[in-house]
């Protein structure tokens, strides 16, 4: 994963509260085995009128979101499917941090596996970004803070280990086989139990 | 000695950290079955090859073919009808996968395929007091036996191949007690949506639920994980309830439990794997039985509910405006009696034999409306079997439906069978957000019994008439004798 220590971007909105992932990446283009290419498939459904042309109102298609890396949404973005095609299919278009009051528990934790960073704030300052698309808001992932563009900043939260995961570029898969031993100790101490895993192996 | 009093969640959680989490770093959390299927497993295989890593423990990783599987027979030729090639190629990437890293598959020749979450239980690869997780976010239905059961993501798909490990911050508790006996024809689908519908499509989020009390504790198994499955529609992660009688019938003598003496013990196990006198939850939401009505969506989320005799809300807030202007309403529109264009039933919400058996008892005897397609799908090879032992798949042909190969079907649409743009679908699954069966697709959400019951009247309609009333003499006679 690439370090991610500061992003500067304007904003582009999409105010609709509980936007899914089946918004984000509707299922018929799940059949893919690739994680590249999902962002054409972004908002797949919303992007385009019914005769299937684009919809130029649509934030997606206005060209002066053209290259903006930070989403602002109503509240529970990302609810629905554990689908991590829908973090894909958004950092694909380039975003890499997504702003909502609230932000589904899954989808929060693929993000930040995928260098897109999930900022929860506090509702009013949401519903101001969410009224003044286009903002320009700086973020600071060391500092856990945003500046507004009145210039005021904000702290939002971040776990410790996803900060270091997003600064340095850790990736868990790696900081998990590092604990090799520890697993394995669990292992053996359960098996001694003759607890379920024995069980579970003379089951299958 | 006396300890803390410690909820069902705790005892899974405490009986499976690895490492404890801290300030700096998440717990990492052993996973005991590992559930995988062709949509979220291929870049999770594509990640342990980049890495030269092999499968940690095959045994604990189960795999099927489920969701972009086509529900039609194979052809004359002998092909599959796949939705594209896309499709093919990534059952074809799962079995190779499977192959090469000694991990049993359920394939298309396998007695016991099925819809993930309903073939675990089914074969007793689920079991009480197991930390579950799934490239699925209703995996939350294995927590119906008191299994620590959740959805993830495929990097962690990725994670748990190679280190049978999660790296995981500990969740809050939620309890929902629901006291009370449910009306007739009030079944465990209409308790989940009128659920949802109070605590919110939100209202779980960053917690594990557990739900207790008389109204869960009188579920059958199937019923209770109609419940679970749908803990995720409220943004939990995970639902649980406690094993007690009812878990260990439903066990008992399933292929991959343990047998005989060892049954016995590991049930003397499984009874620790509840809530202890005095534990607390962090939250706690109670509901009465009693309050709870045959139950359907109306918008576009899980938690815009309505009872069947009710209206759609008339308030001008945005999001309702929205659902309401996609799915075809007037504000304060009535439910019932607005027309019907297919009907589903099956899922992992609603696809076991119990559910088939509900809907088969209102179509019995009776016909489909002819404006309705009906689509009854099994949820697994064994669940088709039974039910075709019963008789019921005579009846669902005799009533007009169409009876299809078990997966995910129409649920998710991605296999082909879709409901189309401005049609309204009554669908016994989880998910009724804008285009999920189909592009332009209005999903109503319903029980087993509902949904059957508006594919005979052509409308949105009360399921109660249709439970306590017998079908026309005639059509009853007819079914006698063929
Ligand atoms: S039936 Fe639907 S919700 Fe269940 S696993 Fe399949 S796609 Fe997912």
């Amino acid at each position: 994963m690439q370090p991610l220590t500061e992003v500067v971007s304007r904003t582009i909105v999409l105010r609709e509260r509980n936007i899914d992932t089946d918004q984000i990446i509707p299922a018929r283009f799940l059949t893919t085995t690739q994680r590249k290419g999902l962002g054409k498939h972004a908002f797949n459904d919303w992007r385009t009128l019914a005769d299937g042309s684009p919809d130029p109102e649509f934030p997606f298609n206005r060209a002066e979101n053209a290259g903006a890396r930070i989403l602002v949404a109503g509240r529970n973005f990302g609810c629905g499917s554990s689908r991590e095609h829908a973090p894909w299919a958004l950092t694909d278009l380039g975003l890499r941090a997504v702003i909502s009051a609230e932000i589904a528990d899954i989808f929060r934790s693929n993000a930040l596996k995928n260098g897109l960073l999930p900022i929860v704030l506090d509702e009013r300052i949401v519903d101001d970004l969410l009224e003044q698309p286009g903002v320009e808001l700086r973020i600071d992932v060391a500092q856990r803070s945003l500046t507004l563009p009145d210039g005021r900043v904000v702290r939002f939260p971040l776990d410790a280990f996803a900060q270091t995961c997003l600064l340095e570029g850790v990736d868990q898969l790696g900081y998990l086989l590092k604990q090799g031993d520890a697993i394995a100790r669990f292992e053996s101490a359960r098996d001694a139990q003759a607890s379920q895993t024995r069980e579970f192996r003379h089951a299958s | 000695m006396t300890s803390q009093p410690k909820t069902l969640f705790d005892k899974l959680w405490d009986a499976h950290v690895v490492t404890p989490e801290s300030e700096a770093a998440p717990a990492i959390l052993y996973i005991d079955l590992h559930l995988i299927h062709e949509v979220t497993s291929p870049q999770a295989f594509a990640e342990l090859d980049a890495r030269g890593l092999p499968v940690r423990c095959p045994d604990r990783t189960k795999g099927t073919l489920d969701h972009s599987t086509p529900t039609l027979p194979v052809t004359a030729n002998g092909q599959r009808p796949y939705v594209n090639d896309e499709a093919r190629a990534q059952v074809d990437t799962l079995r190779a996968n499977c192959a090469r890293f000694g991990v049993e598959l359920f394939d298309y020749d396998s007695p016991q395929r099925g819809i993930v979450h309903v073939m675990g239980p089914e074969l007793g690869l689920t079991q009480p007091g197991q930390t579950i997780v799934c490239g699925d976010s209703h995996t939350a239905t294995h927590g119906a036996f008191g299994a620590l059961a959740f959805g993830i993501g495929t990097s962690e798909v990725g994670h748990v191949l190679a280190t049978q490990c999660l790296l995981q911050r500990k969740p809050r508790t939620l309890a929902i007690t629901v006291d009370g006996e449910l009306g007739p024809g009030v079944g465990a689908k209409d308790l989940i949506l009128h659920v949802i519908g109070v605590i919110g499509v939100n209202g779980g989020t960053g917690h594990v639920i557990e739900y207790r009390g008389s109204a869960i504790r009188s579920l059958s198994m199937e019923q209770r994980m109609t419940v679970c499955n749908m803990s995720i529609e409220a943004g939990a992660r995970a639902g649980l309830i406690a094993p007690d009688d009812v878990t260990f019938d439903y066990l008992r003598g399933r292929p991959r439990v343990p047998q005989g003496e060892a049954f016995d013990a590991a049930v003397a196990r499984w009874k620790a794997f509840r809530t202890d006198e005095g534990a607390t939850f962090d939250r706690e939401v109670r509901i009465d039985a009693r309050d709870i009505q045959p139950t359907v969506t109306w918008g576009t989320h899980p938690g815009q509910v309505a009872a069947v005799s009710a209206h759609v809300p008339g308030s001008d807030d945005a999001d309702e405006a929205k659902a309401r202007d996609y799915m075809g309403w007037d504000a304060n529109a009535a439910v019932a009696g607005r027309p019907v264009d297919v009907v589903f039933v099956g899922s992992c919400t609603n696809s076991r034999l119990s559910d088939l058996r509900e809907a088969a008892g209102v179509l019995r005897g009776r016909r489909v409306h002819p404006r309705v397609r009906m689509l009854v799908v099994p949820g697994s090879e064994q669940v088709k079997r039974e039910a075709e032992r019963e008789g019921i798949d005579r009846i669902v042909r005799e009533a007009g439906a169409e009876w299809r190969e078990p997966g995910c079907s129409m649920c998710i649409a991605m296999n082909g069978d879709i409901v189309g743009a401005g049609q309204l679908a009554v669908s016994t699954s989880n998910r009724n957000f804008e285009g999920r069966q189909g592009k332009g697709a209005r999903t109503v959400l319903a029980s087993p019994a509902t949904a059957a019951a508006c594919a005979v009247a052509g409308e949105i309609t009360d399921p109660r008439p249709y439970l306590t009333t017998l079908p026309a003499p005639h059509a009853a006679a007819e079914l006698e004798t063929a």
